[in-house]
């Protein structure tokens, strides 16, 4: 086969071309694969200067496993009670039938994952269609209906929009978890005040995800900045379809599930 | 436990002394409503229990935030509402709210029984000339001038107190009614549903009352004031049964997503004290037996008396249980409306049935002690003698 100069000089351009597009979209698509390193990478904390809400927490149903991993590790890194009815973070089990009925269940919230026998029992003789889990924890609500309620103003939102409560301030009349849609708050049977998730605050201040992201195998929980176009975040809502817990209660919330399946609330 | 629930949710937070609360500041209102009537509207029939309901408010004013304190997780802290409060909160106004309606009903108390004070100060002995000395505040000027300037004030404390008695229980409401979370108490009606039920349960106590401490008194009844009062009661309590079906019906028809689970609550979590106390002894059959009382023509007055008293006593055994049935029923429901917490209240502890037994019946030791040292009765302008004011305070 004999090519002309001009043929040649065509079709190197081309493969160049079509090199340099695939070189350069390379790492982009080894993020798109969920190595739990990509996930993990946080952008370093706001300075105060740098007001907004920029973070945002993905719960990717379509990952998670239902280990509990992210329930234990919430418990020890935060101190939260280990009783199944104190909790920051959750998870629940989705089961829906062929006659589209659907059952949810969350044993000791999760922290044992769902394999024991005594777990699965009421299950064994149903005609299940699918079945998924969906990870929960405070949705850290650009409009909280739990924050105005406190008489005290011991709730509140950080300058980043991040809800956290006074311990010191709290007087434990517990109007914030009547108004919680999510029941994400509880009252610490310890120091009798309202506690909840803190998207860790003391380790994302500092660059670090939060304890439930930094453990999960699967890469289930994703945290980070907006801000950051390369963000981990930042990728996964420009490129999947993300939804949020009961938007007709109008919360704005601020954490997005990937594959929310109609009827999870 | 039934069905699914979140699992922070397995703890009901709001407990039996939250359910009390309302109840306690709707009697308030209500007793209020009825002196209002007196001073407000001239309803003049409402003379004989005009001042007694105003110490009756009084009273259960008084006891109102106990069992919002006893409930608090740190009570020590209860003042912050005060110190700091976050004024968008619908729950911080209740101090301010409490303490300005507290302030303008001992006015009015003192305005009222002024007179009496200062003729047993004048009249009475030692120890009981220095209390109603004391409780003269220095001003013993009774002249007819001086009275006239005192009902005029009266008059307009009543006026700004039918607002203010408004408030303080509409304000229960809200909180109830704005929390979007919970579709069991989201509800603009809420407030005014509170409102009715106030005034309901603050007449069919009074009319309990009056009746008993004049049997007590062994003096005679006014069956004037009593045929007002149960007229006044059976209205309030249609006009309530009215708004407290409307609510449900409107969800009913609507049938939106938490129609299923309400459904479930009211036919089965809280069928007996929902539609059996609430409505069907509390509301339904009192309807029937004052409207017998007042259609049946034939019946003597005293057997009126009775029947009238049966139907107030079932009324507020009625009102007690819409309180429960909207504070522990809201909260019975998972916000996931997929299932049902469970309550029942302990005997002992500082939300059990005794505690809340006790915060009941404060009001009333409150109450004997304010009619024994002014006694609201009308007839009765001498000091109290112990011969003279019947049985039950007697030692």
């Amino acid at each position: 086969m004999k090519v002309s100069r001009r043929q040649f000089i065509k079709i190197g351009g081309k493969n160049l071309l079509g090199a340099i597009i695939i070189w350069s979209a390379f790492p982009s698509l080894l993020q798109g694969v969920s190595s739990p390193e990509a996930v993990r990478k946080v952008s370093p904390a706001p300075t105060p200067t740098q007001r907004g809400h920029y973070w945002r927490f993905i719960v990717d149903i379509r990952k998670c496993i239902g280990c509990g991993k992210c329930v234990k590790a919430c418990k020890l890194e935060n101190d939260v009670p280990l009783e199944p009815e104190y909790n920051r973070t959750w998870v629940e089990r989705y089961v829906i039938t062929e006659n589209e009925e659907i059952l949810v269940d969350s044993p000791n919230a999760g922290i044992d994952g769902f394999t024991a026998d005594y777990m699965n029992i009421k299950y064994r003789n149903l005609d299940i269609r699918k079945s998924f889990f969906v990870p929960k924890l405070c949705n850290h609500c650009d409009k909280p209906p739990c924050v105005p309620v406190c008489p005290v103003g011991a709730t509140y939102a950080t300058k980043e929009g991040v809800i956290l409560v006074d311990r010191k301030g709290c007087i434990g009349c517990r109007y914030c978890v009547q108004a919680c849609p999510y029941g994400a708050r509880f009252l610490d049977p310890r120091l009798k005040v309202v506690d909840k998730c803190t998207w860790c605050y003391h380790r994302i201040t500092k660059g670090l995800p939060p304890a439930c992201v930094e453990v999960c195998p699967v890469g289930a929980r994703v945290f980070g900045d907006l801000r950051d176009p390369e963000s981990a975040v930042s990728k996964i809502i420009r490129e999947e379809t993300v939804g949020i817990l009961k938007p007709e209660i109008g919360c704005e919330n601020k954490v997005y599930y990937v594959g929310l399946e109609e009827g999870v609330r | 436990m039934e069905g699914f629930i979140y699992p922070n949710e397995v703890n009901l937070e709001w407990d039996l002394l939250i359910a009390i609360y309302p109840y306690i500041t709707g009697l308030v209102a209500g007793a209020f409503i009825v002196s209002a009537l007196y001073h407000v509207f001239g309803i003049a029939k409402f003379k004989p229990v005009a001042r007694f309901s105003l110490l009756t408010a009084l009273a259960f004013l008084l006891v109102a935030p106990l069992p919002l304190v006893i409930h608090l997780g740190r009570p020590e802290r209860a003042l912050e509402m005060f110190l700091r409060p976050n004024l968008v909160s619908a729950m911080s106004g209740f101090g301010y709210i409490w303490m300005a309606y507290l302030l303008l009903l001992l006015a009015e108390v003192w305005l009222v029984f002024r007179p009496d004070i200062v003729r047993y100060a004048q009249s009475s002995q030692g120890i009981k000339k220095a209390v109603y000395s004391a409780l003269a505040l220095g001003v013993y000027d009774i002249s007819p001038q001086a009275l006239a300037t005192d009902n005029r004030i009266i008059r307009l404390l009543s006026l700004i107190g039918i607002p203010a008695a408004s408030l303080l229980h509409g304000y229960v409401g809200f909180i109830f009614g704005a929390i979007k979370a919970n579709p069991w108490w989201s509800t603009p009606l809420m407030p005014i549903i509170f409102l009715t039920s106030a005034a309901v349960s603050g007449i069919a106590l009074l009319l309990v009352l009056y009746v008993t401490v004049t049997k007590l008194r062994k003096a005679s009844l006014d069956y004037e004031c009593l045929h007002s009062l149960a007229l006044w009661l059976g209205g309030f309590l249609t006009l309530a049964l009215t708004l407290e079906g409307l609510e449900v019906l409107s969800m009913l028809y609507e049938s939106a997503e938490s129609w299923e689970i309400i459904r479930q609550l009211i036919t089965h979590k809280i069928a007996v004290t929902y539609l059996g106390v609430q409505y069907a002894l509390g509301t339904l059959l009192p309807l029937l037996i004052l409207g017998g009382a007042e259609l049946l023509k034939r019946l003597r007055e005293e057997t009126k008396t009775y029947l009238r008293v049966l139907a107030a006593a079932l009324i507020l055994i009625g009102v007690l249980a819409m309180r429960w049935n909207v504070v522990i029923g809201g909260q019975l429901m998972s916000k996931s409306l997929r299932g049902f917490t469970s309550y029942v209240p302990p005997i002992w502890g500082e939300a059990g049935i005794i505690t809340a037994t006790v915060l009941m019946l404060l009001p009333f030791l409150l109450l004997a002690v304010f009619t024994y040292l002014i006694p609201p009765w009308q007839a009765e302008v001498k000091p109290p003698e112990p011969r003279k004011v019947g049985v039950w305070w007697k030692g």
